[in-house]
């Protein structure tokens, strides 16, 4: 590809861009805030506002050089322009896509940390003290999010063994839903676990601009206005469907009945699944990935975590760890250069070796964000301390911490 | 004088109120609340695990009458309010000592 800014590219970019933001502010953050308890949902709603805000501003003043800065060691990028000074002014284009100025990529991939560490907050609501939370999103955006970020698409040591990862299957959802699980082992349980959703609603609006949202997430990744963009598109939206269709089902099979909460969390699930294959695969594959990712995260949720006993209020390990477990693994199998030509393909294509450095990546990915996470975990609970008090928590986090209200009738 | 209390479903309050204000019973105070009769509830399901939810919500509507309107009250809100099923609700009655309007100082039926 030329280096010559293409206009097209461009505007395509900056549509993604804003179209990734949207599902953070208000995607996740009502999607989330209608499913917890009323007291708490202008503090859920909260978490994620304030996790974009905190990412956003140290984005500029080392994240992306970190993370996309020249290699050191494959592990993580140089800080040659701390607090982004000059870049906007030279006006270069992005070694990474050679069409798009380097400060939009900047700001794409901004995008994705934002939403990646928000994500993690749908797994410790109700109960985690606001300070503790903002001492966390930095510490973890710092140590967790930028050098997997760099190990996977920065030019670090996974990027260097040839990992797929079209959308962040692995630097955002395996990362943030491993997170989650190590952060909810040390916040522990609620007083009452129950996930009783107060307004479904928002649920419906929330999960729609995340689908939304999401066609900037994958077919962005494609960093053009190109026929990959295109395929992205069409893969993601599949598999979505397929995802909340086979939820449904299991829905129907299991209890009798289906539930607009199964489908939401269906599409979510298809949708975190495709998101690392989504520029690699075809339209039968994506069928394959939004069903069978619905049914592993249907048992996940409903299953395997009452089985453990662990209290992930909102489900990021159980839909968003499983997706990008089983989205990373998928690209390994089902990838193939007909769709992408800078690849080789995966299993299917003749190149049984990807499913080995897929797996490899993803067996890093787990025990780094585990380890990094419980760490920075534990010293916040040494520290400020991670969890609300125990009245703060049966009251509602709202008026306690926040001295609001969400819902006043008079 | 007595006291209706009733305890109905939420969709049926405009019934309740029409077929009231046909036999001119006009006065009444509504309240939101959550209760549970012999069944404990209901169950629901959220992401594949079930939850017992046995506070449901319901509304209450009191009526202080006089002794002679209350067969008429309750014949009115039962056929208003009744569906068959099961958390139709409940209707209680109790005796009323005396009733003061606050306007006007009156007191007894006069100031039903």
């Amino acid at each position: 590809m030329d280096p010559v800014l293409n206009s097209g590219d461009t505007a395509w970019m900056l549509i993604s861009t804003a179209l990734v933001i949207l599902m953070t502010i208000p995607g996740v953050a009502l999607f989330y805030g209608g499913l917890i308890r009323r007291e708490n949902v202008l503090n859920t709603l909260f978490l994620s506002f304030i996790t974009f805000a905190i990412v956003s501003v140290l984005w500029f003043v080392y994240g992306y050089d970190l993370a996309f800065g020249a290699d050191i060691w494959g592990v993580l990028g140089t800080l040659t322009n701390p607090f982004f000074s000059g870049v906007l002014e030279s006006g270069t284009l992005s070694t990474y896509a050679p069409t798009i100025p380097t400060a939009l990529y900047a700001v794409f991939q901004m995008t994705f940390a934002a939403i990646t560490v928000a994500l993690i907050s749908g797994a410790i609501v109700e109960r985690m003290k606001f300070s503790a939370w903002l001492a966390f999103v930095p510490l973890w955006l710092t140590a967790v999010y930028i050098p997997i970020a760099h190990w996977v698409w920065g030019g670090g040591w996974l990027y260097q063994m040839g990992v797929l990862d079209f959308a962040g299957g692995m630097v955002v959802h395996l990362s943030s839903g491993v997170a989650a699980l190590a952060l909810v082992l040390l916040v522990g349980i609620r007083k009452n676990a129950k996930l009783l959703p107060h307004h479904l609603g928002y649920s419906v609006i929330g999960t729609g601009l995340l689908w939304f949202g999401w066609f900037g997430f994958n077919a962005g990744s494609a960093l053009g206005a190109t026929n990959l963009a295109i395929s992205a598109m069409i893969v993601t939206n599949t598999s979505a469907a397929m995802g909340m269709l086979a939820w449904v089902l299991m829905d129907k099979l299991n209890t009798g009945k289906p539930t607009l909460l199964g489908a939401l969390s269906g599409a979510v699930a298809g949708l975190a699944t495709i998101t690392p294959a989504a520029g690699y695969v075809n339209v039968t594959a994506a069928m394959i990935i939004g069903f069978v990712s619905a049914v592993i995260c249907y048992y996940a949720v409903s299953h395997l975590k009452p089985l453990i006993g662990y209290d992930d209020a909102l489900d990021v390990f159980g839909i968003h760890g499983m997706s990008g477990i089983i989205g990373t693994l998928a690209a390994g199998v089902f990838a193939t250069p007909l769709i992408n030509s800078t690849i080789k393909g995966g299993l299917i294509a003749g190149n049984p070796t990807q499913v080995g450095i897929q797996l490899i990546a993803i067996v890093s990915v787990v025990i780094y964000s585990f380890g990094v996470t419980y760490a920075i975990g534990w010293i916040i609970n040494k520290t400020i301390g991670l969890r609300v008090e125990e009245d703060h928590e049966v009251q509602g986090l709202d008026l306690n911490l926040h001295e609001e209200s969400g819902y006043r009738l008079s | 004088m007595k006291k209706i209390i009733t305890i109905i479903r939420p969709d049926k309050l405009e019934d309740v109120k029409q077929a009231l204000e046909d036999i001119g019973c006009h006065g009444m105070t509504v309240k939101e609340v959550k209760g549970r009769g012999i069944q404990l509830g209901i169950t629901e399901s959220y992401r594949g695990t079930d939850y017992k939810v046995d506070l449901l919500p319901k509304t209450q509507i009191e009526i202080v009458a006089k002794k002679e309107d209350v067969d008429s009250i309750v014949d009115a809100i039962v056929s208003s309010a009744q569906t068959g099923c099961i958390g139709d609700g409940k209707i209680f009655i109790s005796p009323v000592e005396d009733v003061i309007r606050i306007r006007t100082g009156e007191r007894g039926e006069k100031a039903i």
